[in-house]
């Protein structure tokens, strides 16, 4: 990025040259990728020529203005559809925008288009979108992960040079470690969910997927910070792109639950992570096993709060206000023909789930106990983040699966069991590409840090990095 | 049998700040539909509530004239249902930690001091308003939604049930009116839907202490319906126990036109509304400080001030209630009167002419009444012709003694001129004049009337009876 900033400052390139890069990429690569649901061709090369403007009169928003963007559907923004890979919204346009798609606004970044994902982001694969399955670039037999699946394979693809996702229990770095990208699911606070149309608020955040980790450290420091509109926004601090210093990890304790290395995973995936814990002891680092044993019921409390959360969320779209109406005799038929009509399988599945865990009857045994369990994880990961500065695990158990390969809804949750755990606790943690399996496909490795520790995982991520071969990313 | 009544109420209070609850929308009644909306009163996708400080305060105040417990933590729960005038489909609301709990609300009812107590209050969101083209949104063509109201906060207070009869119900509603009016925090107009009240009742045994089959009673739009639904709702209750049958929990809603209870859902049709803590917004915490200065900035409250009224002005507690229930002569009244003074003639003329002419034309300003009771003390005028003074000044700007000066209204003081005019009333009535002297005497009083007509009222009703009685006594 940080070249394309120079090549943009001297003139060599235009912003309108950099969109009509993405477009021809994107026109390409989409009809086998399908990353995107919509794409703002006219918008973006308005949006550019008037970047080239700022930038012929010395008046560049901030030295990435002009560099393209993609932004996950389920983010509003103001005039262009949002449709959260919903047939509901299929023809909403928010009145707003969100909070970060202003902040990117506001540092000159060009939105070129909105990715796809789970319909409301409900999945870890991008099979549950109204508009299509997104397909890996490294394998188009294989999804691209999920919810964020049309941001992490735009941005493995070259696309774009980067793109926004939300993470609520995996979302950004499971599709991340898939597509062989950088992502990061900032601390919760750090970023303004306002205009994020929500899955589950106590645990979505907003945050950054880019080809390198500076590219995300940079996405990072233009949207991170509090917001007047985020009653849930709790740290005024703002972030800056950090020195590099690779004498970071000179003591650094790393905290490697073993829990996170047992059964379920994929041997390769386990050996790429090893190897890298090594490199990092190699390096200085002080390596010290720990454990997260309640991680064992992160799942089963993370679906049951997200169902909850996500069932009253979703119980505006009504076929009136939102989507189509479904004629009837009557007018509660008409709204239940409506929703009926109007969402997928998985979105009415954790409605139910949702409705049943909240329901009088049901309260005290689900949701209540999850929120117990929920308390009992965040203890335990800040006990853990009393004794190590950094735990390290693999982002996924196994690299990305084939389409349609897992029918089982059970089976597709598991593939947030090392990501869920800082959802629940809240912490920051980003996936980083750390090699490849037999079949070429890329493997993700989790850095969690403590609360508002991103400049330390980026600092490690980065020195990571170094040692790993770049599988994915925006070429000019 | 006979049995005792009991009841308890739970109040709707919109709170009069000049934004919404949970956005910064204008409040005012009466703008054109859905002109008074934002994405976050109409509740888009994706954003969020932010508490108006203004709300909380005057809740709190609210709390602290009810003599409750303000917590100085407190939650706000979503409350889940659907229906159109429910933006979100979910009312934030306090469900587990309200703001306030266990206070008292005293009032007198026939010079007998009540309490009743308070069970908890809270702040939540007030819905929009719905206009069916029909009766009901089942039966309507069409409905209209206006989401002005949408989001205004409201506080809902719940109290004990500790009233024993429809009318102590009334009373307490009246009081409980009075109190929010006196401290500011709302303009409690029923006729608006700034109060409202929903009422349970139930009967029990005479003595019994096991508490009936409580039925909800809704729909009471005004003081009078609130008593009558209560009063056909108790004998609704006591034919049926008296015919042996037995109470069904359930909802019933009042009926103007007939005078009667409707049941409108029984127990088992009760909504399951999946409380769960508000994900979107973290606890309320107060500074007991804060609390404290609100404590100490708050207004005379209605029964200190019908204490004050008797103790330091010597009124009646007649006076004195009326004062208290309309504020505005209250208020009048501290301003012209003297505490521990003689009072008699203000609080007369206040309750007398002047409070149907004020009720009409709006109130005098205090200089002018003040003259008016001067002139009347000095014996400038009389008391009869104070009330021709009085409707003069609510046409004319003149002062008092402006308006007896130009209209020649100075009482009449020459002895002879009076004496002239008894003689000629006697004069022209030589047959009563008879009758008197056989002995009708009540005659002597027509004679009166009769003088006074002679000179327009201008003479001192005293000095007339005085001279007809010498003149009388004279010719006798
Ligand atoms: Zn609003």
């Amino acid at each position: 990025m940080r070249r394309l900033a120079q090549l943009l400052a001297a003139g060599e390139i235009t912003s309108t040259e950099l969109v009509r890069r993405c477009l021809e990429r994107i026109k390409e690569t989409e009809p086998e990728l399908n990353a995107f649901i919509t794409v703002d061709e006219e918008g973006a090369l308005v949006q550019a020529a008037q970047s080239d403007e700022r930038r012929a009169r010395s008046q560049a928003l901030s030295p990435w203005d002009g560099i393209p963007l993609a932004v996950k559907d389920n983010i509003s923004t103001k005039g262009l559809r949002t449709t959260c890979a919903s047939r509901f919204l299929r023809s909403y346009r928010p009145v707003y925008d969100a909070t970060v798609v202003e902040r990117v606004k506001r540092a000159g970044l060009i939105i070129i288009g909105k990715t796809n994902l789970d319909e409301f982001a409900m999945g870890s694969s991008t099979e549950y979108s109204a508009f299509g399955v997104t397909k890996n670039p490294h394998d188009p037999a294989r999804v691209a992960g999920g919810s964020s699946g049309g941001s992490a394979a735009a941005v493995a693809a070259g696309q774009v040079p980067w793109s926004l996702g939300t993470d609520t229990g995996g979302s950004i770095r499971q599709p991340a470690a898939f597509c062989g990208v950088v992502g990061l699911k900032p601390t919760y606070g750090r970023v303004s969910r306002y205009g994020v149309v929500a899955l589950a608020p106590s645990l979505d955040q907003v945050g950054p997927l880019a080809a390198t980790v500076e590219d995300a450290a940079i996405l990072f420091s233009l949207i991170a910070g509090a917001d007047p509109r985020d009653a849930t926004s709790t740290e005024a601090r703002p972030f800056a792109l950090p020195a590099w210093d690779p004498q970071v990890v000179q003591g650094l304790k790393v905290g490697v639950p073993e829990e996170f290395f047992s059964s379920g995973l994929h041997g390769e995936v386990e050996a790429a992570a090893r190897s890298v814990l090594r490199s990092l002891e190699e390096q200085g680092a002080v390596l010290q096993p720990i454990s997260l044993a309640s991680n064992e019921y992160a799942i089963d409390t993370y679906l049951t709060l997200v169902t909850a959360e996500a069932s009253s969320c979703l119980a505006r779209f009504d076929g009136v206000r939102y989507g189509e109406r479904v004629p009837a005799g009557d007018v509660n038929t008409m709204f239940a023909k409506s929703r009926g009509a109007g969402f997928g399988p998985e979105v009415k599945r954790r409605i139910m789930l949702g409705t049943y865990v909240l329901s009088a009857s049901h309260y005290e045994a689900y949701y209540e106990q999850a929120q117990r369990v929920r308390t009992l994880i965040r203890q335990e990961v800040a006990r853990a983040f009393a004794e190590v500065d950094v735990i390290i695990t693999p982002t996924t158990p196994t690299t990305a699966f084939r389409i349609g390969e897992k029918r089982n809804p059970l089976e597709m949750y598991l593939s947030d069991l090392y990501t869920a755990t800082a959802n629940l606790s809240g912490v920051c943690a980003l996936s980083l590409p750390c090699g490849s399996d037999a079949r070429g496909l890329p493997i993700g490795l989790q850095i969690m840090g403590n609360h508002f520790q991103e400049e330390l995982i980026f600092q490690v991520a980065h020195v990571v990095e170094a040692n790993v071969e770049r599988v994915a990313g925006f070429e000019l | 049998m006979n049995y005792d009544i009991v009841i308890g109420l739970e109040i709707h209070v919109a709170l009069l700040t000049e934004s919404k609850f949970l956005c910064s929308c204008s409040t005012a009644f009466g703008a054109a539909p859905n002109t008074q909306c934002c994405p976050v009163c109409l509740g888009l996708p994706g954003s969020l509530p932010m508490v108006n400080e203004k709300a909380v305060e005057y809740a709190v105040k609210a709390g602290l004239a009810l003599n409750c417990q303000v917590h100085h933590f407190s939650r706000f729960d979503r409350k889940n249902y659907f229906y159109p005038d429910l933006p979100k489909a979910y009312q934030i609301t306090q469900d587990t930690y309200p703001l306030c709990t266990d206070g008292y609300l005293e009032y007198y009812i026939d010079d007998q001091l009540h309490r009743t107590a308070i069970t908890r209050l809270h702040l939540e969101e007030e819905a929009g308003k719905l206009i069916h083209s029909g009766g009901s949104i089942v039966d309507s063509e069409y409905s209209l939604v206006d989401y002005n109201r949408a989001g205004i906060p409201l506080i809902e207070i719940v109290t004990a049930p500790d009233i024993t009869s429809p009318r102590q119900a009334r009373l307490f509603l009246e009081q409980l009116r009075l109190l929010m009016l006196y401290i500011g925090v709302s303009d409690v107009k029923m006729e608006e839907g700034s109060l409202r009240c929903d009422a349970n009742i139930s009967l029990k045994p005479q003595g019994s202490a096991v508490l009936g089959t409580k039925v909800e009673v809704k729909n009471l739009n005004s003081f009078r319906a609130l008593e009558r639904a209560l009063e056909y709702e108790a004998e609704r209750q006591r034919i049926v126990l008296e015919q042996g049958g037995k109470i069904r929990q359930e909802s019933r809603t009042w009926d103007e036109r007939s005078g009667r209870t409707a049941s409108m859902r029984s127990k088992a049709d009760a909504p399951d509304y999946r409380y769960f803590p508000e994900p979107d917004l973290p606890p309320l915490r107060l500074d007991p400080a804060w609390v404290e200065r609100i404590k100490a900035s708050l207004p005379e409250r209605p029964l200190e001030r019908l204490r004050r009224l008797e103790k330091e002005f010597g009124l009646s507690r007649y006076e004195a209630t009326f004062l208290v229930n309309y504020p505005d002569f209250g208020q009048l009244f501290l301003e012209l009167a003297v505490a521990g003074g003689d009072n008699r003639a203000l609080i007369n003329l206040l309750m007398g002419e002047y409070a149907g002419l004020a009720r009409e034309f709006g109130h005098l300003e205090p200089e002018r009444l003040t003259e008016l009771l001067a002139i009347v003390d000095e014996g400038l005028i009389t008391h009869s012709q104070s009330k021709a003074v009085l409707e003069e000044l609510f046409r004319s700007p003149l002062s008092p003694r402006q308006i007896v000066k130009e209209k020649g209204w100075e009482v009449l003081r020459d002895v002879e001129q009076l004496r002239e005019a008894i003689q000629g009333v006697l004069a022209g009535h030589p047959d009563l004049l008879d009758r008197y002297r056989a002995g009708e005497e009540r005659l002597f009083g027509f004679f009166v009337g009769q003088v006074m007509r002679a000179v327009q009222g201008k003479a001192d009703p005293k000095v007339v009876n005085q001279l007809l009685k010498e003149e009388l006594n004279r010719l006798v």
